[in-house]
């Protein structure tokens, strides 16, 4: 149950950024990767026990999950992935090594009332 | 989106802190000359074991000391102190994995300089400490065989931020009715190329290969071709 770690650290993120703003923050937007080994269920929970009691208790958290994309040297090309047990190109089926996105645990932006 | 507000981009790493100190650890271990390699697994796979029995070895040659986190008890730092080098125990109360921080924190007092390699013993957890840099060079993830060749399979994102795979117990395998070959296919289904290697802490078998591949990687990293780089 790390998710709680992670929910912490958005929220401290984010009360930063919001100081800098000077704004009430409506929303926070995060991108999860299906290969971040953050739980999006788990961390929903644990946001919204962790914003209980905060400056951020009325914020919401949006998150936008990032599929799996590889490059497949065979094909030259970049393909999604299906599953992340299955690291190989849906075309050809060589191993796929090289992943290009779907590791991703990022506040991307904040949404502040004017 | 509410019509009385507006998007402020941001784009940072939710683990920002944990990054930053991973960054300023790996500088200081690079620094140093001090090679460092991070294990984790499930509870009872058999990190501790192993690890008593890597240190053992390469004590005659190399300077060696481990850092050891646990939940609750100093067991396994106890168990390694008798290899007869440093070791340290973080007891990390209810956080399920260890953070650079607190490795920082642990190498207080600790002089780097006189270190050719340091070993992190993570908490046994195959899901949390995935997330977590500690500033390491080599990640292990240990499973043993009487875990079930399909492993890989269900703890896929450690297996993927991980460099390389030891498969322990192996003097267990015909007993357990070990598939080898099927755990092989797993490993390399959630990380292609990932290399891997068969051992067993308890009669040795299997320790060499391992040790071989662990002191080249050590070379490599102190060549000055790579500092360069």
């Amino acid at each position: 149950m790390h998710e709680l770690s992670i929910a912490l650290s958005i929220l401290d993120l984010v009360e930063e950024e919001a100081e800098r703003q000077r704004g009430r923050v409506a929303a926070v937007h995060l991108k999860l990767g299906r290969l971040s080994g953050v739980v999006k269920d788990a961390l929903v929970s644990a946001y919204d026990m962790a914003r209980e009691g905060t400056s951020l208790a009325q914020t919401e958290l949006v998150i936008e999950e990032v599929p799996l994309l590889a490059h497949c040297s065979v094909c030259a090309a970049d393909h999604p992935l299906v599953s992340i047990q299955d690291l190989r190109c849906p075309v050809c089926g060589n191993p796929t090594p090289d992943i290009l996105s779907g590791r991703e645990l990022e506040v991307y932006a904040i949404e502040v009332e004017t | 989106m509410s019509v009385n507000s507006r998007l402020v981009q941001v784009r940072q790493h939710v683990l920002k802190k944990n990054d930053v100190a991973a960054r300023a650890l790996r500088a200081r271990f690079h620094e140093a000359g001090t090679f460092v390699v991070s294990l984790v697994s499930s509870p009872g796979a058999g990190k501790t074991a192993f690890l008593e029995k890597v240190l053992g070895s390469l004590r005659a040659r190399y300077r060696v000391a481990a850092l050891v986190g646990d939940l609750a008890t100093d067991n396994d730092a106890q168990r390694l102190a008798r290899a007869q080098v440093p070791v340290k125990q973080i007891i990390t109360g209810t956080v399920c994995h260890l953070e650079a921080e607190m490795i920082a924190n642990a190498l207080e007092g600790w002089r780097l300089d006189d270190l050719d390699f340091l070993f992190l013993e993570n908490v046994g957890n195959l899901v949390c400490p995935s997330t977590f840099d500690l500033g390491e060079d080599l990640r292990l993830v240990l499973f043993s065989v009487t875990e079930g060749e399909d492993k890989p399979l269900k703890y896929p994102t450690i297996f993927n931020t991980a460099d390389v795979a030891i498969i322990t117990k192996m003097d267990l395998a015909e007993a357990t009715e070990f598939d080898a070959a099927a755990a092989h296919r797993s490993i390399q289904s959630v990380r292609p190329g990932m290399e891997t290697f068969e051992l067993s802490a308890k009669t040795g078998q299997g320790m060499e290969p391992w040790l071989n591949f662990l002191r080249c990687s050590q070379q490599n990293a102190a060549s000055p071709q790579r500092q360069q780089g």
